[in-house]
């Protein structure tokens, strides 16, 4: 048989229903020690193309004899290039990621969390190559969008089967791991778009403030109650939002197992005294049934099993170590001391997000490649 | 540097720098310089990572009007 193709789509349903994959990671060993496909049911080897110029036959006895083979590059050139020498080498299924990883990194997935009291839907959009989550609340036939990544069609797509309006899109803070979205679907559909201004002293664009108090970020056919809470930590205007007394917005402050980092806007020691006092003292107030919906999820463990990413508030001050540090001064060393790594062009995001540069649509693909790195795990 | 032999990989897009590179290499002997151009970004850590599995010595790199140029030394 022929090599095959496999679109990202497939492959991301496959991941979230959780059913078993054998990927064949090509790229270089920095690469893929960096950031790679993950899953449940997901058997990843890498083995890079670069020793396999001789040929596969090495290779050959490592890999499963019964099972499909996902043959993944950067691009897909190369996963093609040794695909057709794994089935030339007399594999039966082979297939390659079509897109590569380059593909993976933007794709999304909707899934629905729960139902709003008065009418209305919640959902969830998985990035799930790059641990993004976007959110979609629908109420009579209007749309809110909290922090879209930057490919904006899939926004519009569903809005539009749900036969929905968008009026209003919010990022909880000045985002730098990921390019917001939130601009072009303003353009696009002539939505308001909301974020705290403490983030954006620099930005070059005109925007409400998301602030504590404001009563009109609001559906306008229906009685949703949405309260605007400030939140700061991760950033100095890092805002947090509940939705039906129900669903609980935490932006990049809380995880499902981790809390936000303080020093991607180069303010570690200050900002951790804001992160201590809203995750130890804001939050405390919430209600602990609500449902936690963070920005990103870090680990693919805090996937559910129907691939959404939520958690009552009450098993996450459970489970979630840095929510249980009693000592302050431990807490502080933990969010500001031996910090992971810093997300790919966080500065050149940030600044494409305050609208001071505005790089080509291939150069802020490029910029985003690669896991997001917002988490301190405790 | 003087470089025994230039592979012009400009244009070529992964896996080719490397497969042009490969074979260029397995002509050459030890101690020859081999000299490297592409422009495809996501080459340059493969060529470095390829010359690293081969034992090979990466003497020199450079970018010049986005052509990554790689000088590296046979194993």
């Amino acid at each position: 048989m022929k090599l095959q193709s496999m679109n990202v789509e497939t492959l991301a349903q496959k991941v979230m229903n959780q059913e078993p994959l054998f990927i064949l990671d090509v790229r270089n060993e920095q690469a893929f020690s960096d950031w790679k496909i993950e899953g449940k049911s997901v058997e990843n080897i890498n083995v890079p193309y670069m020793t396999l110029l001789d040929g596969v036959d090495p290779l050959i006895e490592k890999l499963p004899k019964d099972k499909r083979i996902v043959v993944v590059c950067a691009k897909e050139g190369t996963s093609v290039f040794i695909g057709d020498m794994l089935v030339e080498a007399g594999l039966k299924d082979v297939h390659y990621l079509k897109g590569g990883m380059s593909s993976w990194s933007d794709h999304i997935e909707p899934v629905k969390i729960g139902d709003l009291s008065s009418g209305g839907e919640v959902y969830q959009f998985v990035r799930i190559g790059k641990g993004c989550l976007s959110y979609m609340i629908i109420s009579n036939n209007e749309a809110i969008i909290i922090d879209p990544i930057r490919t904006i069609d899939p926004f519009i797509a569903f809005a539009d089967k749900m036969n929905a309006k968008i009026i209003h899109v919010v990022d909880t803070h000045l985002h730098a791991d990921h390019i917001s979205g939130a601009r072009n679907i303003r353009e696009q559909t002539g939505a308001t778009y909301w974020l705290p201004a403490q983030d954006a002293e620099e930005v070059t664009f005109s925007f409400e403030h998301l602030e504590e108090g404001r009563n009109d970020l609001t559906f306008n056919n229906s009685n949703v109650d949405i309260k605007i809470m400030y939140s700061p930590g991760h950033t100095i205007g890092s805002t947090s939002l509940i939705i039906d007394h129900t669903y609980f917005f935490t932006g990049d402050i809380l995880f499902i197992d981790s809390i936000g980092r303080p020093d991607l806007a180069g303010e570690a020691g200050e900002w951790a005294f804001d992160l201590r006092s809203t995750l130890y003292n804001t939050y405390q107030d919430v209600a602990k049934e609500v449902t936690v919906l963070p920005a990103h999820f870090g680990t693919i463990e805090e996937l559910n099993n129907n691939g959404s990413v939520a958690k009552t508030f009450d098993e996450i001050l459970e489970r979630n170590t840095s929510m249980n540090i009693k000592d302050t001064e431990q807490f502080h060393a933990l969010v500001s001391e031996n910090l992971p790594e810093q997300p790919n062009s966080f500065v050149d995001i940030r600044q494409t997000n305050m609208g001071k540069v505005t790089p080509t649509s291939e150069e802020q693909h490029e910029m985003e490649i690669g896991p997001n790195r917002c988490a301190i795990n405790g | 540097m003087k470089s025994t032999k230039i592979v012009d990989a400009k244009g070529l897009s992964c896996p080719m720098p490397i497969v042009r590179a490969k074979m260029a290499m397995d002509e050459l002997q030890s101690g020859d310089i081999l000299e490297v151009h592409t422009t495809d970004k996501g080459s340059q850590a493969d060529l470095v990572a390829w010359a690293d599995s081969g034992g090979h010595i990466l003497e020199k790199e450079l970018n010049e009007d986005d052509v990554f140029k790689f000088w590296i030394k046979k194993a």
